[in-house]
């Protein structure tokens, strides 16, 4: 199974990362080789084996149902690269 | 007076509070040799007014008569632990400038135990390599060169900068974290011991995240017993991460012994790979005779998927790394770039062009790609299948064994730009990623130095939660490998 150039621009775009027809090509065969690498898994017979859920056995734990933190607005949006009247801002979404 | 920064992390503490210096001195010396190391590129942000902070409050503890188990004792921290208030960046430039408002649990821990910070320390962006290459600050140089040679050398990664601060005591001890290595192999690179912990150990809240289910902290430092000694200090539960283990932390410190008598130690015959040079085979034989010398039995242990632990490895960590690089999104913090005119889906596009660089974007390819429509099953669910058969395979190999003893990387450090395939790249932790992908303890020990004059380590793994064998035994290897060799001072 390989990518072609189409696909690898699909994947591209679901990751949202922006590039070029020239970064796609060269992006392509690396893509290639490391999918046509790891394909070597095929020769595991898996059957009847459950995927890994948890890596060392634990049960996620419950806790109450309370606000443990809150009140922190301004701290949430110390580092936003654009904040306004207490919001996250963004380019126009809605023509 | 000997200079303090050739001395163990056991060494400062106990003259600290013996009284043979104070902390302010120590944080002074270190804080001279941190910006005497430029040349290194191991720091990316220097805090001394933080190191001397702490120093002086230790000063005052001791004259109060209330010491921290850290106490005196000045820490690099690398660039993946979000510290307030100070440059958190995980070597990418998507993340430059971002000053956290809140402090990671590990380093909380560390300032709780009264340890100090020098300053932040350089990696592989995101942790994503094994040679510190990737960094948007530029590679980090190891301290070590080939003998005769001034070729500029990797430290490994991706905790290369950590690896390369405690190598050229611009630090007596550091964090790191382990995805598939991160700890290990530059800790072997270097000639410096390093652990990482059985997954759960060390909590993740406030770590930068790569691969969620293999992401572990650690400490790294000269000697096996200051790795006891940060580990303890970085480990414990913690109810803000889901996965943190809800265990009382060992004293790992009081119970070092390298007394093995009655243990068993496992040589995984998978491991004995042709394409690896005859010095790391010959110093694994060395290993095996030194564990002998302190009492444990060798024993020939079978992990037949070893050779699918990579495979697998490049198709989880790509996978949840790029279902947890999607945050940066130029929203919520870190770089913005909006091409003239473009909506916010081009807003998304051009950030995430800008920001990452090219590993970090060829995996988060190869993630979105395993994880698509129609591929899910046949990458990412195979993936967890096999995986599952490698963890069997540490399980079964437990009941016949106690620890497990490899070496830790397939090759002594390379050259900066020797390495340009990925693959090949991936390749330098196919000793380190099995148990990683099984979530076990394990630890790099200097054992000695290769023709060239480079440090050679030997890689230890233990059973799950079972951290004090593995300790036990790097110390016998310590022991006995007498491993003082430094490299000399260029920079």
């Amino acid at each position: 199974m390989s990518v072609s150039n189409e696909q690898v621009r699909h994947i591209a775009k679901l990751a949202r990362i922006a590039m070029s027809d020239e970064e796609i090509e060269k992006l392509a065969p690396e893509l290639n080789n490391i999918l046509g690498w790891v394909e070597q898994l095929g020769e595991v017979d898996t059957d009847g084996v459950e995927p890994l859920a948890t890596v060392i056995d634990q049960k996620l734990r419950l806790r109450e149902d309370v606000i443990t933190d809150g009140d922190i607005r301004d701290e949430v949006l110390a580092n936003a690269p654009d904040a306004q009247h207490g919001f996250f801002a963004v380019p126009k979404v809605i023509e | 007076m000997t200079d303090l920064t050739s001395k163990t992390i056991a060494e400062l503490r106990d003259g600290f509070r013996g009284g043979e210096f104070s902390a302010r001195e120590i944080a002074e010396v270190y804080n001279s040799a941190v910006a005497a190391s430029k040349a290194l590129n191991a720091y990316t942000v220097e805090t001394p007014d933080i190191a001397l902070a702490a120093a002086d409050a230790a000063d005052l503890a001791r004259a109060g008569g209330n010491l921290q188990p850290l106490s005196g004792i000045p820490l690099g921290i690398k660039d993946l632990f979000a510290t307030v208030g100070v440059d958190t960046t995980a070597g990418s430039h998507i993340l430059q400038g971002f000053q956290p408002v809140y402090e990671s649990t590990v380093t909380a821990n560390l300032r709780n135990a009264g340890a100090g910070m020098l300053g932040k320390l350089n990696m592989d962006e995101f942790a994503m390599g094994s040679s510190n290459e990737t960094s948007t600050y530029g590679p980090v140089l190891s301290p070590w060169r080939r003998t005769g040679s001034n070729v500029g050398l990797t430290p490994g990664g991706s905790s290369g900068g950590s690896a390369a601060a405690v190598a050229a005591q611009i630090a007596p001890g550091v964090t790191g974290t382990d995805t598939g290595g991160s700890i290990r192999q530059p800790a072997a690179f270097t000639g410096i011991c390093g652990i990482k912990p059985t997954y759960g150990r060390c909590s993740r809240w406030g770590i930068v995240s790569f691969a969620s289910s293999l992401d572990q902290a650690g400490p790294m430092a000269k000697t096996v017993r200051d790795c006891a000694i940060l580990l303890e200090a970085m480990a414990g539960f913690d109810p803000k991460d889901s996965t943190s283990l809800d265990l009382a932390v060992p004293q790992w410190e009081a119970n070092l012994s390298s007394d093995l008598k009655g243990k068993r130690v496992g040589i995984p015959k998978e491991y004995r790979i042709d394409s690896v040079p005859a010095e790391i085979n010959a110093l694994w034989d060395q290993g095996i005779e030194w564990l002998k010398d302190a009492g444990a039995t060798p024993v020939e242990i079978s992990l037949p998927h070893t050779k699918y632990a990579l495979p697998t490895y490049y198709i989880i960590a790509p996978a949840e790394a790029s279902s947890n690089l999607a945050r940066y999104d130029g929203v919520r913090y870190g770089l913005r770039d909006v091409p003239e005119g473009g909506n916010l889906d081009a807003m998304y596009a051009r950030t995430r062009a800008d920001g990452f660089g090219a590993e970090v974007k060829r995996r988060i390819m190869i993630g979105t790609y395993v994880l698509s429509a129609g591929f899910y099953d046949a990458y990412f669910t195979k993936a967890q299948r096999v995986r599952a058969l490698i963890k069997q395979d540490f399980a079964k190999a437990f009941e016949q064994c106690d620890v497990i003893l490899t070496p830790t990387a397939p090759s002594a450090a390379f050259g900066i730009g020797e390495t340009t395939d990925p693959l090949a790249m991936y390749l330098n932790d196919v000793f380190a990623v099995p148990a990683s992908l099984a979530g076990l303890p394990a630890m790099s020990v200097p054992g000695g130095l290769d023709g060239q004059g480079l440090p050679l380590g030997l890689h230890l793994i233990g059973n799950e939660l079972d951290e004090q064998t593995v300790l036990n035994a790097g110390l016998a290897i310590e022991e006995r490998a007498g491993f003082t060799a430094r490299p000399d001072k260029w920079w």
